[in-house]
């Protein structure tokens, strides 16, 4: 078709006609292309990108390959929206590990670094200040952090006080779980609860079967300073979460898969946090429960979590 | 006033065509009523753009109530729903013949309270563009172990029900024919289990929580049923005085006095169920009994839902006490008000007096005080809105086709007393 179009216009404008109007045209469509046209060709594939994104399967479900390639997709959407090079992950629980965590009631003197580094470490919503971890000050005589005060602002440790830090305990026998209508949330092999932010449709059913307010929600988009995102993230772990969607605690799983410490038992001054492998009879948090008394909060409940309580 | 509707011809499409002309035709009233409801609808659609593109932090939701006025109204709504079968089970099973006259509006009910059930779900997801997930096939449904997922089969199940007996049976009226008894009587036995069973599979989505005490209490289900079978039957005879009042279907004193009987026994039962709730919390006081004290008394100075709270109690007494004086022996609708009364009572307790106190305090023992933001209200207000919108388009056509049926069959029945003398 186009073939024959030329020809004509060569029959009609003659050779030289033909060849200067050529020439226009690819300088037009040149420019047209270093303007606004690539804008154009990048929206769509961002288009793309989201509509593959939205069709996408629970992630438990995925293929290692469609692991590889929604990974891919999100780093690509982060560099079209944000501008920004992340790395994201797809890294599979290492196998013979369970992680467990254990909390040093004695030593815990309530600085919240703990806090602050997690806020930092998995890109938290700093807007709405969403902690993944809450810090009780508490007076002697209790055990239970519905009789201590979660919102001190003052210089610690206060006499006569101790802190206990409360999180998402990761239990064996995870109520959140049960309550997911879409399996959206689950606990992976290496025992970390974790949820799947793009199949979560928010209906905050797990938030109300949550016996230990370990769960927290995206009331509206996230808001991280662009030079503070943590860049090395995990699909399951600290990723910026869309809007209305539900989020928590997951032992900072693109830390821990990768060996090393989850943010908060790094950034303890006074090494309360105690983390480790459950399944290794050499690790400290073996150590801790072999050696310690400790317990655990509403057992009552039998949900069976993997993070304990002790005092020196 | 229902002469001028005349039935136009035969099949679905000439079905269709009447309905959609019956529905669109009548008195100045009748126009403003439409228009009014469609503008709130309007003013809700308005609300819920701006809920859809900043979230759900237009709402006075939290991380710690994260459950607030929609699900409240979604409890309560799903036993008005369940409240159907009040009027199908003496309808169908003891063949009472009043009631079997007005059972299509309890139906009728029942679908517009579903309707308005799901969109209340609808408008509480966070990700409602995401609600395909729940599908099985292309979604995952976490079936038997996710309460709610049970809750989304028995709603759409019911609803199913509801509107397709009335459906057959009203397009089998339509025809002038007579509706076969053997397709559609086994599916009104299946809607009457179905009913008990939205509800409590409803009270076990609360119950089934040992996170929250206040609402981990086997008595929930039973008190669910209760209180909808007050609370529904309340609000169909206020259907029914509104069609005696401003239609030409007339409807026999005798069904409001049957309706007020079943309202009377399912409010005293839900009281006296309340009242072992009450004693249970206060005369043992234990840590458990947090969210009660916040209910009812206020905790550490946060007591916004205590005057909310007491009014529901109070209307819910004397809405009780008034049906139970009938005052109305001579004119049922004189009794209206107190099911009104009741109705709203029983609104206030199961609805943010049940989802909030579940809530609050958190299960570190924090407390926020929650009411509801304008958008919630609004949203809320376009919800019902169309709702009355979706019983009002259902109700006028059913009851046309009813009326001119019952002419044709007393017709038939003389003529067929004339031919015999």
């Amino acid at each position: 078709m186009d073939d024959s179009k030329n020809r004509l216009n060569e029959k009609k404008f003659g050779r030289r006609t033909f060849l200067k109007r050529f020439a226009q045209a690819a300088a037009l469509s040149s420019a047209a292309s270093a303007t606004g046209c690539i804008g154009l060709i990048q929206n769509n594939e961002m288009l793309q990108l989201k509509w593959k994104e939205y069709f996408k399967k629970n992630y438990r479900l995925m293929t290692p390959q469609e692991k590889e390639e929604t990974v891919e997709r999100l780093e690509r959407l982060a560099k079209i929206e944000k501008h920004m090079d992340i790395q994201m992950s797809s890294q599979n629980p290492i196998n013979g590990v369970l992680f467990g965590y254990a909390f040093n009631l004695t030593r815990c003197e309530g600085f919240m670094e703990c806090v602050t580094a997690c806020v930092k470490e998995n890109n938290l919503d700093r807007q709405s200040h969403t902690q993944y971890i809450r810090i009780f000050e508490m007076e002697p005589g209790g055990m239970s952090p519905e009789t201590g005060n979660g919102k001190y602002f003052h210089e610690v440790p206060l006499d006569n006080h101790f802190y206990m830090g409360v999180q998402c305990f990761h239990c064996e026998n995870a109520p959140c779980i049960r309550a997911c209508p879409t399996k959206a949330t689950w606990k992976e092999p290496d025992g970390i609860v974790v949820v799947d932010y793009d199949w979560c449709i928010g209906c905050r059913y797990c938030m109300a079967a949550c016996p230990y307010y370990g769960r927290r929600f995206n009331w509206s988009a996230s808001q991280v300073p662009y030079n503070e995102i943590t860049k090395k993230q995990h699909y399951l772990g600290n990723r910026i979460r869309p809007k209305g969607t539900m989020e928590k605690c997951t032992f900072c799983v693109q830390r821990t898969r990768a060996g090393k410490l989850p943010a908060c038992v790094e950034a303890c001054p006074t090494g309360a946090r105690i983390f480790g492998n459950l399944l290794d009879p050499d690790s400290e948090i073996r150590f801790v429960l072999k050696h310690k008394k400790v317990f655990r909060l509403k057992e009552d409940l039998a949900t069976d979590p993997k993070f304990w309580y002790f005092i020196d | 006033m229902y002469k001028k509707y005349r039935i136009s011809g035969e099949g679905i499409l000439s079905f269709i065509k009447d309905i959609i002309v019956w529905d669109l035709s009548g008195g100045v009233i009748y126009q403003l009523y439409l228009c009014g409801l469609v503008l709130i609808m309007m003013f809700g659609v308005y609300a819920y753009f701006l809920q859809f593109n900043l979230g759900l932090s237009v709402t006075n939701m939290s991380d710690i109530v994260s459950w607030g006025f929609y699900i409240a109204n979604f409890t309560f709504l799903v036993g008005v729903a369940a409240a159907a079968v009040m009027l199908i089970l003496p309808a169908y099973v003891f063949k009472d013949k009043d009631l079997h006259k007005v059972v299509i509006i309890g139906e009728v009910v029942a679908v517009g309270a579903l309707v308005m059930c799901m969109l209340f779900i609808l408008v509480d997801l966070g990700n409602p563009l995401k609600a395909w997930h729940l599908i099985p096939g292309i979604g995952i449904l976490n079936w038997p172990s996710s309460l709610l997922s049970w809750d989304i089969i028995v709603l759409n199940g019911y609803l199913a029900l509801n509107s397709l007996i009335p459906l057959y049976i009203v397009y089998s009226h339509y025809h002038n024919r007579i509706p076969d008894k053997k397709k559609y009587v086994p599916f009104v036995f299946i809607s009457i289990f179905w009913a008990f069973a939205i509800h409590m599979v409803t009270a076990f989505l609360y119950e089934g929580l040992p996170a929250r005490a206040f609402w981990n209490n086997p008595l929930m289900g039973p008190r669910f049923l209760a209180s909808a079978f007050a609370a529904g039957p309340a609000l169909i005879s206020v259907v029914l005085g509104v069609i005696h009042s401003f239609t030409t279907f007339k409807i026999e004193s005798r069904v409001f006095g049957k309706l007020r009987l079943i309202i009377i026994i399912s409010a005293i039962i839900n009281l006296v169920m309340l009242f072992s709730e009450i004693f249970k919390e206060f005369y043992t006081p234990t840590h458990h009994s947090q969210s009660a004290i916040y209910l009812f008394f206020g905790l550490d100075g946060y007591d916004e839902l205590v005057p909310w709270i007491w009014t529901g109690i109070s209307m819910n007494i004397i809405g009780t006490v008034i049906l139970i004086l009938n005052p109305g022996r001579k004119n049922p609708l004189i009794n209206l008000p107190a099911s009104i009364f009741l109705f709203i009572g029983i609104w206030i307790e199961k609805g943010m007096g049940l989802i909030v106190p579940g809530l609050v305090p958190s299960p570190l023992g924090e407390i926020v005080d929650y009411a509801p933001s304008w958008v919630e209200i609004s949203i809320t207000l376009g919800i019902l809105s169309f709702g009355i919108l979706v019983v009002t388009l259902l109700v006028k056509p059913a009851l046309i086709i009813e009326q001119q049926f019952e002419k044709q069959m007393d017709m038939a029945a003389q003529l067929i007393h004339e031919n015999n003398s």
